[in-house]
């Protein structure tokens, strides 16, 4: 036997296999996709609690721990409130592929609405986007949607 | 009124990028035998353990049973507390409830983590909505970028004021011997560092560790006989928000749960001006905007003061409120025990072992947590039995 203290070849272990998931998307974002998909447009839900307006529509509010059940529609249009351009690379647990990068990431409230939605802004160059502008959604055609939120493709910045 | 509650020893390993010399649990081990040794304690004194990391981080399930090789928490009461990047504070909230409670007089709190057995990257983005939030979300590091977009926004603050809190926080590391990151880095070698997702820069940014913290916690009446200078809760805070990054970042508002968890955290301390009755503050920072955003939210300054604040130095070793002693996150970053980091590193300052982190005469200390989806747990730790 080697003594305690004799270097040992470290050896390590790598798991490569898929594990495939299920998510229910719920009544109300199911609603939320189709409209999308048939009429080219938000929808969100009212508390008539507080009188919040969230997108995407759900359940329950947080703070009133309500039901609501008071959907409304917006406009696909709204601010932008932060936003990130992505630039290193990584892998996407969803696909186990490398994310295409640089793209752009933003936190937009949609016009109607009380909070804030997190999509993909349509433009790479950091020098040209400012918090605070107006952008607008792009969607899909109909027949590529897919029923989830990259029916979205992404928010056009508006001039 | 739960029972007084001490921190009485604190272990932690010398923190590298990997470790491939040890298994978690072996790595566990090394944090959990130093803070016996600390405490002059055997694992036989123990009455209970709390333990936590990343759900998702090294694939591993039931952490608390996994881990008691490491832990010693062989047939002993065990919970396993996991909350995101608050991980570590919560374990150290959840292990003070054991006490507090009058169930358990010794409790044994650990955090560890392995970045390095897993894509740190990929694991936290298994922390967004997968309806909603999963496909655009790439980590900590953009969701950070935004607050900080945001923030400049609103205050005019640059990257340089940004970059100040990093120099003075790997400043800090150079006086721990356990910190992972201990070379000094300049607001100059941040602003020339590869731009990762606007506006954070590499240097901006805390990096992957891996380490083990693990803090001892007794009874009022025990703690006394276990440490000649206990570190005593005088409160503790837990505030989470959504996990919808739309409902949490309302930027505007700012860093509502930090707000909400340090009011509480001062209205139980009975603190009314936070920055003169504090002696130290051990923030969970893992982005150098955080160092100016998040001590507003804490009250340490006003609005958009931050940038002046920091540059004058109150937050340096030596200024009015020392910050981060330790080198804080953007020095050591395993996850599961950062937070808890940040409550052991309080405890030293309190117990007077800092060494060359030590600021003279601690009588006050706060440690925060932040993870998930802009979550904040506050702890502030007193010299006096309160």
């Amino acid at each position: 036997m080697e003594k305690n203290g004799t270097p040992v070849e470290r050896l390590e272990i790598t798991f490569k296999h898929p594990m495939p998931y299920e998510w229910s998307i719920g009544r109300y974002g199911s609603r939320f996709f189709q409209e999308i998909r048939e009429k080219r447009r938000f929808i969100g839900i009212r508390c008539d609690g507080c009188g919040s307006v969230y997108v995407p529509p759900r359940r329950v509010c947080g703070p009133c721990f309500r039901e609501l059940t008071e959907l409304v529609p917006l406009s696909d249009t709204g601010v932008l409130t932060a936003f990130s351009v992505v630039n290193y690379p990584f892998i996407d647990p969803a696909t186990g592929e490398l994310r295409p990068i640089p793209y752009t990431y933003g936190y937009i409230r949609l016009d109607g609405a009380d909070n804030i939605f997190s999509h993909l802004i349509n433009e790479k160059d950091w020098h040209k986007i400012k918090v605070g502008m107006r952008v607008r959604a792009v969607f899909k055609n109909p027949e590529e949607m897919e029923g989830n939120i990259q029916d979205i493709k992404y928010f056009d910045l508006l001039p | 009124m739960g029972r007084r509650v001490a921190i009485v020893g604190t272990g932690q390993t010398y923190h590298k990028s990997h470790r491939p010399d040890v298994t978690s649990r072996e790595m566990i081990r090394e944090a959990v035998v130093a803070a016996l040794a600390d405490a002059d304690l055997t694992i036989k004194d123990i009455d209970a353990v709390v333990i936590g990391n990343m759900d998702h981080f090294e694939s591993i399930n039931y952490v608390d049973t996994y881990s008691v090789e490491g832990s010693g928490a062989f047939m002993k009461p065990v919970m396993k507390v996991s909350t995101g990047g608050t991980t570590g504070s919560t374990v150290a909230i959840a292990a003070y409830y054991h006490v507090a409670s009058g169930l358990f007089d010794r409790v044994l709190a650990v955090g560890f983590e392995k970045n390095s057995e897993s894509d740190t990257t990929a694991a936290i983005i298994t922390c967004s909505d997968p309806v909603w939030d999963r496909f655009s979300y790439s980590g900590a590091i953009p969701s950070l970028a935004t607050e900080a977009t945001a923030y400049m926004e609103k205050y005019g603050a640059t990257q340089e004021d940004a970059a100040m809190v990093g120099e003075r926080d790997r400043g800090h590391a150079l006086n721990n011997p356990y910190a992972h990151l201990r070379r000094p880095l300049t607001v100059a070698d941040i602003m020339a560092s590869p731009m990762l997702a606007y506006p954070i820069k590499l240097g901006d940014i805390c990096p992957r560790s891996d380490g083990a913290c693990a803090v001892i916690l007794a009874a009022d009446g025990i703690a006394q006989k276990i440490a000649s200078r206990p570190a005593w809760f005088k409160a503790v805070s837990v505030r989470h928000t959504y996990t919808w990054f739309g409902d949490s970042t309302d930027y505007n508002k700012g860093l509502v749960s930090l707000q909400r968890a340090s009011r509480e955290a001062y209205a139980q301390a009975g603190i009314k001006n936070p920055v003169e009755e504090i002696d130290v503050a051990e923030l969970y920072l893992p982005y150098t905007w955080a160092g100016l955003k998040w001590i507003e939210d804490l009250g340490f300054c006003g609005p958009g003061e931050a940038a002046r604040f920091v540059g004058d130095g109150n937050t340096h070793m030596g200024g009015k409120l020392p910050v981060n002693p330790s080198g804080g996150v953007l020095s050591t970053n395993c996850i599961g025990a950062t937070a808890l980091l940040r409550v052991a590193e309080a405890a030293i300052q309190i117990m007077g072992k800092g060494g060359k982190r030590q600021v003279p005469d601690v009588k006050t200390a706060l440690a925060t947590g932040f993870g998930g989806c802009f979550w904040s747990d506050v702890v502030i730790l007193s010299a006096v039995r309160p």
